[in-house]
């Protein structure tokens, strides 16, 4: 064994520039999988944390996933209906200060309840449609990625005398506002309010910035005539990987829909797993390109060393020692490529890793970004895994052509 | 006298459009301690025939008897460890492989053995290099050797595994007069010093001559098969 190695180094040493060409060929398609890998897997992970982080883990609604059973349904095995209109329910999370309780005894993590109501905000002769939603303060804080957001004020100016409303930036500059000013909030059953603006926040996502308005709890609660209603939920796990069995458990207990952020964001996931698709494809066809350039080289050297088989053959050296011969020459092409792919892998990541990007924006110092790169061993062995696998077949299909070679063909050839 | 090499009807048809017969209907035995001289004009069927006999090539038909062991059935992995054992080969080009050292190059069929330790190998390879003559070379390239020092480094190579049979394919075809006589002498010794059988092909009448038997072959066919009483040594 320690022989053919021997062989197998000879030979390839033997072709240096060739040699040279193809592991550069692996070594370039492995780096290049390695720092696309991180790249790609880096921008997920930044995407999903930032998706994790500015919206509620878990949000459960005053709505129902399925209608609700009509008492006739359970007492009959089959009834039709016609013309059924169903009753009309108090809208919102029925008991709320109950159903809050018993969720906070179980679930892991933080959570805060809103009622949120349509509304339109009317100043200066100017109305602007927007999301009205009543918080507690000191609880939404711990849940709602907005409280780090502000520009001007906080949540907690909320509970200052009076009635307060935090806006979003964008909203204010529309109208003409600005914090201290005393806006009209109308809600959709005809009460009007004057609101003064005791804060602003900036969170970079337009809709937010532009269409919603934060007020106490109670103040959302008066202006819909709903008292004591709430009809929004929003939870903040621990872990937020968590959220799916968590949300089941909450629709089994409350009966209430109960979306976990997974499931709010399936069509954006989904583009990620296409996009993951897309690029082992497009690494798997850079390493099957170096793989031809293993096969080259291996192909040549059989040709090229005819004699040297013919020798080993005629000295007792069997087909299984010449394929071995071969293939452990591609391998050690594949190895070697290997190794310096990781190398140049790595030199690219810590290259990608300085890039900097001004993003356009407002210019608020954190969208001055640098590319999200994601580090991990699986990357390196996958990619080398490939080429191994690429590196042996390219160096299989020529070994197992020489080693059926017949000696004396050559000796004949030769003489 | 035991047969080292006995072959029977050994017929070999290169398959063709038009089939060409190399060897037609060779019975042959060769003992021990025999220098066989294989001679025939080009196109005769030597070469084939020490092919057949060395286990590089299988008769299309007929039967081949390596020191008693039949041949037909054996696998390709069976005839290489039977030619890695008892079979040496010498061919007229020496066929040393460039990228190894003359030493490495006779170790090589040791390695492959690998019946001994790299200190035995390496002992008994420049042992066999130095009565060989090339005790001042056994770290120089092949191609830093002449023509009959490469063919002697060759027949020290063939003898690695101390086979019983060595064959030589023309070994002093591409040899000027003087380096033929050496390795015809080195041959020689190996029947008479070492025992050895030896089966050479060789068109060479004036080594023929000398050779304690003659096989004439005219179209792949035995015409003649003459023993010659052995010279005094």
């Amino acid at each position: 064994m320690r022989l053919i190695l021997e062989l197998a180094l000879i030979h390839i040493a033997g072709r240096g520039r060739q040699t040279i060409v193809a592991v550069l060929g692996v070594a370039l398609g492995v780096g290049f999988s390695i720092a696309m890998a991180a790249l790609m897997q880096g921008t997920e992970k930044d995407f999903i944390a930032q998706l994790v982080d500015t919206m509620p883990h878990v949000q459960v609604s005053d709505e129902r996933r399925t209608p609700r059973r009509q008492p006739a349904e359970d007492l009959f095995p089959a009834v039709q209906f016609e013309g059924l209109r169903p009753k009309e329910d108090r809208r919102g999370i029925l008991n709320p200060a109950a159903a809050f309780a018993s969720l906070r005894s179980w679930v892991p993590g933080r959570m805060a309840r809103s009622l949120r109501t349509q509304g339109v905000v009317r100043y200066a002769g100017r109305d602007v449609g927007v999301s009205i939603i009543g918080i507690e303060p000191d609880i939404e804080a711990a849940v709602s990625s907005v409280a780090g957001d502000f520009v001007e004020g906080s949540f907690d100016t909320l509970n200052a005398g009076g009635n307060n409303i935090v806006v979003g930036d964008t909203l204010a500059q529309r109208l003409g506002a600005s914090t201290g000013t005393t806006i009209q909030l109308v809600s959709p059953t005809g009460q009007s309010r004057g609101f003064k603006i005791v804060g602003q926040f900036h969170t970079g996502n337009s809709a937010r910035d532009e269409g919603e308005a934060y007020v106490l709890l109670k103040n959302a609660q008066i202006l819909s005539e709903r008292p004591n209603a709430i009809n929004d939920i929003r939870l903040r796990l621990s872990d937020p990987e968590a959220a799916p069995r968590v949300a089941r458990q909450i629709e089994a207990e409350l009966g209430y829909k109960a979306v976990p952020w997974q499931e709010a964001n399936e069509s954006l996931l989904e583009a990620l797993v296409v996009r993951n698709v897309v690029m082992y494809t497009v690494v798997g066809a850079i390493l099957l390109v170096a793989g031809f350039g293993i096969y080259n080289i291996i192909s040549t050297i059989t040709h090229e060393k005819a004699r040297d088989i013919a020798i080993l053959k005629s000295l007792g050296f069997t087909q299984g020692n010449m394929r071995r011969l071969f293939l452990i020459e591609g391998l050690a092409l594949g190895t070697a490529g290997s190794v310096a792919g990781w190398v140049i892998g790595f030199l690219l990541c810590f290259a990608l890793s300085q890039v900097e990007f001004k993003l356009s924006g407002a210019g608020v110092g954190r969208e001055l970004t640098r590319l999200p790169l994601y580090w991990t061993p699986w990357h390196y062995a996958i990619a080398s895994g490939f080429a191994l696998v690429s590196a042996g077949v390219a160096g299989y299909l020529p070994a197992r052509q020489a080693a059926r070679l017949n000696p004396v063909d050559i000796i004949r050839g030769a003489t | 006298m035991s047969a080292l090499i006995e072959a029977e009807n050994l017929t070999r048809v290169l398959p063709a459009i038009v089939p060409v017969t190399l060897v037609r209907d060779v019975s042959l035995s060769i003992g021990e301690r025999e220098f066989v001289a294989i001679t025939g004009p080009s196109g005769s069927g030597k070469s084939s025939l020490l092919y057949l006999l060395g286990l590089l090539d299988r008769p299309t038909s007929g039967t081949l008897r390596i020191a008693g062991r039949d041949t037909g059935p054996l696998d390709d992995d069976a005839l290489a460890q039977l030619r890695l054992g008892s079979l040496g080969f010498v061919f007229q080009f020496h066929f040393l492989l460039p990228e190894f050292s003359v030493l490495k190059n006779v170790e090589l069929p040791m390695r492959k053995a690998g019946r001994l330790s790299a200190a035995k190998m390496r002992e008994r390879a420049a042992g066999l290099l130095e009565d060989l003559g090339l005790a001042g070379h056994l770290d120089k390239m092949p191609d830093q050797l002449s023509g009959g020092q490469r063919q002697r480094v060759a027949v020290a190579r063939a003898l690695a595994n101390d086979p019983h049979v060595v064959l030589a394919d023309e070994p002093t075809g591409s040899l000027d007069s003087k380096s033929s006589e050496q390795v015809f002498a080195i041959l020689q010794d190996l029947v008479n010093k070492r025992g050895k059988t030896v089966v050479a092909v060789t068109h060479d009448m004036e080594i023929a001559a000398r050779a304690d038997r003659r096989v004439h072959l005219v179209d792949g066919r035995v015409v003649s098969d003459e023993r010659v009483a052995r010279a005094a040594i």
